[in-house]
């Protein structure tokens, strides 16, 4: 996981591919919201550790979809950006 | 077709991209940004696995296992029946590419397990008791393009007939189902 600085909002979790155009709009949104997360370009991992993100990826999205945003253990399929708007608004 | 990633390399994967979508009567997301990106990551796909898989979609770099989601994916047409977009929104529908701003996220289509089950081979040979896969076991109405015969077995006719380039409306069903594994 590489972590990215911003405003804390808890444990934040992106799962990407270094390819995936919507993935990389999830980040340029984070971004601009300044909000500080951890992501993961899965298609950059190889052999065990692919293996194990995948399995933490398919236990918040059956899908094993790109980008899936975990927030307070609730995940966002996709780049929904009112959703994570929503999710991600202060307190 | 050779994974170049230079800027030149892009912009002619684009440019091809573009001609073959509108000599066969589909549409590039107009975002060129977007599409560029998408193309980049073809690039690199074709570079790291050897064939063009979806750049929104993780590859196993086995082909048996990635055939499906080798651009264009087998979702490409009904998302586009459906969404109005493809799953990475590469191509889209005539509607979209005319107003952009309808292009919301695509469900995923492909199953969640697609991926560790190799396709069914187009004929198999008869095995007892076998259970096809949902997928390959689905029936298809085959339509009937009425301007020039082109015949097609899938769930909607496509926009534009691929040959003679008529639209959808043009189509009507033809004879029974026809099932995807005889």
């Amino acid at each position: 996981m590489q972590r990215i600085e911003g405003s804390d909002h808890g444990p934040v979790k992106l799962f990407t591919l270094s390819t995936c155009v919507w993935c990389k709009k999830t980040k340029e949104l984070l971004k601009e919201m300044d909000v500080g997360y951890e992501y993961v370009d899965v298609d950059l991992l190889e052999g065990e550790e692919r293996e194990r993100t995948m399995q933490a990826l398919r236990a918040v999205n059956p899908h094993c979809s790109f980008p899936s945003l975990v927030v307070n253990g609730q995940c966002i399929v996709g780049y929904q950006e009112a959703k994570i708007r929503e999710v991600l608004q202060r307190p | 077709m050779k994974a170049d990633e230079s800027r030149e390399g892009i912009e002619a994967l684009l440019s091809k991209l573009a001609a073959d979508a509108t000599s066969s009567g589909y549409f590039l997301n107009p975002d060129a940004a977007f599409t560029r990106d998408l193309a980049a990551g073809l690039a690199a796909n074709l570079r790291r696995y050897g064939y063009p898989s979806c750049p929104c979609r993780l590859a196993s770099g086995e082909i048996d296992k990635d055939r499906d989601i080798v651009c264009p994916c087998d979702y490409r047409d009904p998302d586009l029946a459906d969404y109005g977009a493809c799953y990475c929104a590469l191509y889209v529908s005539e509607a979209a590419a005319k107003d952009p701003g309808r292009i919301a996220p695509v469900p995923e289509r492909r199953d969640a397990g697609q991926s560790s089950q190799p396709p069914q081979p187009l004929n198999p040979p008869p095995a007892a008791g076998r259970q096809p896969a949902a997928r390959s076991g689905a029936s298809y109405p085959v339509w009937r393009c009425r301007v020039c015969g082109y015949l097609c077995a899938r769930e909607n006719p496509p926009e534009v007939c691929p040959i003679c380039k008529v639209k959808k409306d043009r189509f009507e069903r033809f004879g029974g189902l026809v099932p995807a594994v005889p």
